[in-house]
């Protein structure tokens, strides 16, 4: 008897106690289902509720930001009023160019050091290559807390202190890790068959970089500066430290917080906020790229 | 003329030595297989003579070019590499110019050449597609394409067919065949799979561990095998062993395989009477025994274990003292399982390997 005459036979012979198992298990196969999207609901949130009520404190006249319960969007008024109250207060906009400032410095420097850096780990054995890595790691480790002080120091004594220059120098050694090990991972992802099938067919070695590994590695370093950039905008600690005058936008926002207006401090958390959710929605696809999972 | 010559070549990954001491010639237009086994060094070797890595010792010429320091690009060869290895953000078109434009040539001969190859290959309907869009079989054409359209002197390929389903290789293969004929580059095909190698290389060099063991025209390699490792892995089944023993009986040679004696092919008496009184093992392939129903003088008595009905033969597992051997009959030869069986062993199919260097023993080589 053949395979399918086997199965085209079974719905007849099922007897009504097959019926009721098999119906049971379909039921159980719902609620775990059911359990499963239940949580994932949970985690979501977890995460978008917070957002959403610093969104709509953000969104609203400054009045009812002040008023007591308060209600989230869309049954509060919409305005941009506490925006724009916020964007007008003393140092902000100076603060907004410091960070964008920064933040780019950071982006160039770090991507320009990382791509060779993780070009290299991902490419070449070389003799302590497990060893740089794991130092890479190590700066990671170490706590901005400690580092920070007596950079301020070092600093101070060199004459470069509070400057936006310095502390994007500050922000490039804070990324650097995480931006090696991604871009590397990126460069792990292009098969090394590729680089030698350029050169079989005519290119040296960095013109078989060029014609085909940089096109193909570019979407994934740009979503890593984009990384980069969102980490430095960020950073609060070391800008604070750093920095008197010339302050970024997050540590503005905190030297002044314990003084601010409620409708200023939901301003200034959702207007950091921003970059952050634009970089994710951005780039979301890369994302699992960056932790050495490939999808293509 | 683009003859190969590969001279002492030796290539180590720290203490492993991958190729040891390859001395190989391939002749202009020839197409030569490497096949051995998983590790034994054939994709190290053609990675040499690609110059994708460079040979610690020796010596590698193309035509009359020692090229064992050029860069890849400078070496006038083209190369199938196993994963394919085309480009994802190119289309088909523009990975088959690829190495044409890298070259310099003018716009209408790329564009003439690409237009030949993806005919010869059967895409010429794909050209501006990209590669993620295209099957296996399809991506595979491609990078043959992006070979051919070369038309280098020298063409290499890694395990090309490794990665198709098996009725898509077989198809290939021939296809292969047809092509290589047609564009009489010369060719060195590297595989783990004997019947790739029989089917279609001019000559095989079978290695292991790093060392040419064989290299003859397939035929000879699968009815001459130069030692008990070629025997075993050319041919589906691979060839049987037995072990033997050889004693003097009135003069003549006599071979015991338990208590059945065999006589030798005259040609082989002069060098098995060196072995008198010792153990020999005899290499015979499933194909070259005759299996009867009756019982014959000449005839060694077997019990069939397992019948194993392909189509085309019935292939029969037996056991003679404690080696399994396999025996290939026509279907309408009936046994059934725990039969029992006479093997006769026609005196010009049987190898002789001697027992401690492996090696298979022919007079005229002695």
């Amino acid at each position: 008897m053949s395979v399918t005459g086997n199965i085209a036979a079974a719905p007849v012979q099922a007897s009504e106690e097959m019926l009721r198992v098999r119906q049971r298990a379909l039921l159980r196969h719902r609620i775990q289902r059911g359990f499963v999207y239940l949580l994932a609901l949970a985690l979501c949130l977890w995460v978008l509720a917070p957002i959403w009520f610093i969104a709509s404190m953000a969104l609203t006249t400054p009045a009812t930001v002040r008023t007591f319960p308060k209600g989230v969007l869309p049954f509060i008024p919409f305005s941009f009023d506490t925006m724009q109250f916020f964007l007008t207060s003393q140092g902000i906009i100076p603060g907004l160019i410091n960070s964008v400032v920064v933040a780019l410095i950071t982006l160039a420097l770090s991507t320009v050091i990382a791509a060779p850096a993780g070009y290299a780990i991902s490419r070449f054995l070389f003799p302590g290559r497990d060893f740089y890595r794991l130092s890479i790691l190590a700066v990671r480790a170490f706590p901005v807390v400690i580092l920070a002080i007596p950079l301020a120091v070092v600093f101070i004594n060199v004459g470069i202190y509070d400057s936006v220059y310095s502390l994007a120098l500050m922000h490039t050694a804070l990324t650097l890790p995480t931006t090696i090990l991604v871009i590397g991972s990126v460069f792990a992802s292009i098969p090394y068959e590729l680089e030698e099938a350029a050169q079989v067919y005519g290119c040296t070695p960095l013109q078989a970089f060029r014609s085909v590994v940089l096109p193909l590695v570019a979407p994934g370093i740009a979503a890593s500066a984009i990384f980069t950039f969102v980490m430095s905008w960020n950073e609060v600690f070391a800008a604070s430290i750093l920095t008197v005058r010339n302050r970024t936008l997050p540590a503005q926002v905190l030297a002044t917080l314990n003084q601010s207006s409620e409708p200023y401090q939901f301003a200034g958390a959702f207007f950091m906020m921003i970059p952050a959710l634009i970089f994710i929605f951005l780039i979301r696809r890369y994302l699992f790229n960056m932790w050495g999972q490939i999808s293509k | 003329m683009a003859a190969i010559r590969i001279e002492n070549v030796t290539k180590k990954f720290g203490n492993f030595v991958a190729v040891d001491n390859v001395t190989l010639i391939v002749e202009d237009q020839e197409f030569m297989v490497l096949l051995g086994p998983s590790g034994c060094g054939k994709t190290t070797l053609l990675r040499a003579v690609a110059g994708l890595g460079m040979a610690d010792s020796g010596r590698i010429c193309i035509g009359d070019r020692d090229v064992t320091y050029l860069p890849p690009r400078k070496r006038g060869i083209s190369m199938v590499f196993q994963s394919y290895a085309i480009f994802p953000h190119m289309n088909v078109y523009d990975n088959i110019a690829f190495g044409l434009k890298m070259n310099k040539f003018d716009k209408a001969e790329i564009d003439r050449r690409v237009r030949e190859a993806a005919e010869l290959l059967h895409i010429e309907t794909m050209l501006d597609r990209y590669p993620s869009k295209l099957s296996g079989g399809q991506r595979q054409r491609v990078a043959v394409a992006r070979a051919i359209a070369m038309k280098s002197q020298v063409l290499l390929m890694d395990e090309p067919l490794s990665n198709l389903d098996a009725l898509l290789r077989l198809e290939m293969r021939a296809e292969l065949k047809r092509l290589l004929a047609e564009i009489k580059a010369t060719t060195i095909y590297v595989t783990h799979d004997q019947i790739e190698a029989l089917s279609m290389g001019d000559r095989i060099a079978v290695m292991r561990e790093g060392k040419i063991l064989q290299c003859d025209h397939p035929t000879v390699v699968y009815d001459r095998p130069a030692t008990d490792f070629v025997g075993g892995f050319i041919g589906n089944p691979p060839m049987n062993f037995l072990d033997a023993q050889v004693q003097r009986r009135d003069g003549a040679v006599e071979v015991a395989i338990g208590d059945f004696k065999l006589r030798p092919h005259p040609l082989m008496e002069p060098l098995l009477r060196g072995y008198d009184g010792k153990p020999i093992v005899i290499g015979i392939r499933a194909e070259n025994m005759e299996a009867l129903a009756a019982p014959a003088d000449d005839a060694l008595k077997v019990r069939v274990l397992v019948v194993e009905p392909l189509g085309a033969q019935n292939l029969l597992t037996v056991k003679i003292g404690a080696n399994i051997v396999k025996v290939s009959t026509h279907p309408s030869f009936e046994v059934a399982p725990d039969q029992e069986l006479w093997l006769r062993f026609p005196a010009d199919k049987i190898r002789w390997v001697d027992r401690e260097s492996g090696r298979v023993l022919y007079p005229e080589l002695n």
